[in-house]
């Protein structure tokens, strides 16, 4: 497979008009590619621009300059890739039935749009239903989702996000609010999900351990403006168990991502710094 | 949602106490594993929630005598009222031309019913008819509105401004352009009552949540298949809070306008009945729009539960 899946060239991502002062800098030429049915995490300190690359990748945002293709079309046409995504927030409507919340995609995406009220009730449900028995919420499809818990939620989350068989699924930091044993279940019950659907993946987390327990390969980011720093095949062997999260040979990667991303903070310190440097400028004068 | 974290409490408590002993059960009911620490904490749990359960169940009971005194209390307070009137008018010997009695009152309403019956029905057609009317006109007007960032920023000074026109000034033109009457009495009480119906659809709408937006749109929906999937549910809440305030809004109108310029009417029928200083006649007048007024007010606060019951629970979702 000679071209990625997804292929961001020298994309530039500027809030505000360039020459005003308030204009920040997301993405200064960033390059990114994904091939197909790859998991791939992004990683790096806050405010780096990691979902600003999600959004860039989900139609959510046009570039600056520089271009976005996935599937080897400019994103934002007419022809869209099936795409499928998941945030922190599980954002369930609460008038719907939670098996209705995750068939949300069908009545929206095409080919199943035009067979929606034909099949709602059966086809349709029948894979809600077995998407929901995958992720452990067997019987959980006539519920609200207020009688759910936060975790059961993300579960029926990446459900909806996977409903349409999505060649592309984007994940906004989506194990975030978890504690760390329903977060680490949910790991697992994700590469389960990955392996028989086989989607290609962008996750954006904060937790390394969850991406070298997941992806394929991990991209570390640079600081404000974002670049990829440094990219990272993960070559442990599937399916992956917790107890492995936990031997030498991941902790030993979990520790060169911590100093790599150490590191791309430190280029902000100066500006941390210099209320101190003129702090001692200060008792200079002051003596 | 608290109430039914209480009563599973109430059910696994019993089972828990009755077993506490064996191992096995200490290790189903605590989560944090079979160490001596937890198994005393599993032990006095149930400890707790044995003697929590009674209060519970009592709760419920009490709950229902709750409701039952609530409403027998207001029955009284209503009933005092009229007696503390009555009396009032007898000891202070009031004169029936500026605070008649309410038996007085009550007297004329069942002497005078059925002439009164065919203007209570004016009333309520021009306010239901007006309401109707006005509450599709703000529906439609708050979609636009909410719908977009930038209508809303256009119109809304104008909405302000029409809203703020105090009401009464508008009637003596709509009977310049239409005549005294039904229409005016109608085009009134829609006026009045548009405005918050579009205000509280359009902050309804406004207040889609962002991530969901997105969740939508990276599928490829349409505008129009976010407004009616995620939009329009999501303002139903804030609608039918608005239909309460709407109501009681076009009967203000509509009598508003009926004291001004019509021959029918229970407006009318007060402002004929001061000119001939029947007191007791404007006050029965007065009487059926009340009893009117929360007739309709009790309507549409059922069918807002009936349609919106998620809501209540919803947002804890949504904060928790």
């Amino acid at each position: 497979m000679n071209q990625p899946f997804i292929d961001l060239r020298d994309v530039t991502v500027r809030f505000g008009a360039a020459d005003s002062e308030t204009s920040t800098l997301a993405l200064d030429r960033t390059d990114l590619r994904i091939d197909t049915g790859d998991f791939v995490a992004l990683v790096g300190p806050s405010g780096c621009g990691k979902s600003t690359i999600l959004k860039l990748i989900g139609g959510l945002l046009s570039p600056s300059s520089g271009g976005v293709i996935v599937d080897g079309r400019e994103v934002g046409g007419p022809h869209r890739t099936r795409i499928g995504l998941a945030f922190q927030n599980p954002t369930m409507l609460p008038w719907l039935t939670v098996r209705e919340n995750v068939m949300m995609p069908l009545k929206i995406v095409e080919p199943f749009r035009q067979h929606y009220r034909a099949k709602k009730k059966g086809e349709y449900a029948e894979r809600a239903d077995a998407l929901l028995a995958q992720v452990g919420l067997t019987g959980m499809g006539d519920k609200r989702p207020w009688q759910l818990s936060g975790g059961m939620l993300q579960r029926a989350s990446l459900c909806r996000a996977l409903v349409h068989e999505p060649q592309l699924l984007l994940l906004d930091e989506p194990f975030g609010a978890l504690d760390q044993f329903t977060r680490e279940e949910l790991w697992g019950t994700m590469q389960n999900l990955w392996m028989t659907q086989r989607p290609t993946v962008l996750l954006v987390t904060h937790d390394l351990r969850e991406a070298a327990y997941l992806a394929t390969r991990i991209c570390v980011m640079s600081a404000r403006p974002g670049r990829i720093l440094e990219e990272r095949n993960v070559e442990f062997p599937r399916p992956r168990s917790i107890e492995m999260s936990y031997a030498p040979e991941c902790a030993e990667l979990v520790q060169a991502l911590r100093l790599r991303i150490a590191e791309a903070r430190s280029d902000l310190s100066p500006r941390t710094t210099e209320p101190s440097v003129s702090l001692v400028g200060a008792e200079k004068e002051a003596a | 949602m608290n109430t039914a974290t209480t009563i599973d409490d109430a059910l696994t408590a019993p089972a828990g106490a009755s077993s506490a002993a064996s191992p096995t059960s200490t290790g189903a009911a605590s989560s944090t594993g079979p160490s001596p620490a937890a198994a005393t904490a599993s032990v006095t749990t149930p400890r707790i929630t044995t003697p929590a359960m009674k209060p519970a169940a009592r709760k419920r009971s009490f709950k229902l005598s709750r409701k039952l005194r609530q409403r027998m209390l207001s029955a009284i307070a209503i009933v005092s009222m009229f007696a503390l009137w009555e009396l009032a008018c007898i000891v202070f010997n009031i004169s029936g031309l500026i605070l008649p009695r309410p038996s007085a009152i009550f007297a004329v309403l069942l002497e005078k019913g059925p002439l009164l019956w065919p203007h209570a029905m004016q009333t309520l057609y021009t306010t239901i008819t007006g309401f109707a009317l006005g509450v599709l006109a703000g529906v439609v007007i708050g979609m636009i509105i909410g719908s977009s960032r930038f209508a809303y920023d256009v119109a809304y000074p104008l909405l302000v401004g029409f809203s703020s026109i105090p009401k009464v000034a508008v009637v003596p033109i709509f009977v310049v352009w239409f005549g005294a009457g039904t229409v005016p009495a109608i085009l009134t009480s829609m006026v009045i009552c548009t405005f918050p119906v579009v205000v509280n659809v359009a902050t309804g709408l406004a207040h889609t949540e962002p991530e969901l937006q997105d969740v939508l749109k990276v599928l490829g929906a349409r505008k129009l298949d976010i407004l009616w999937n995620v939009g329009l549910p999501r303002a139903l809440p804030y609608l039918f809070a608005s239909l309460k305030i709407a109501i009681t809004l076009a009967f203000v109108g509509t009598v508003l306008s009926e004291t001004v310029a019509a021959n029918k009417g229970i407006g009318n029928v007060m402002i004929i009945a001061s000119g001939n200083f029947d007191v007791p006649l404007v006050f029965a007048g007065l009487f059926i729009l009340a009893a009117m007024g929360i007739m309709l007010y009790v309507i549409s606060s059922l069918v807002e539960q009936r349609v919106t019951g998620w809501a209540a629970r919803g947002n804890e979702v949504a904060m928790g």
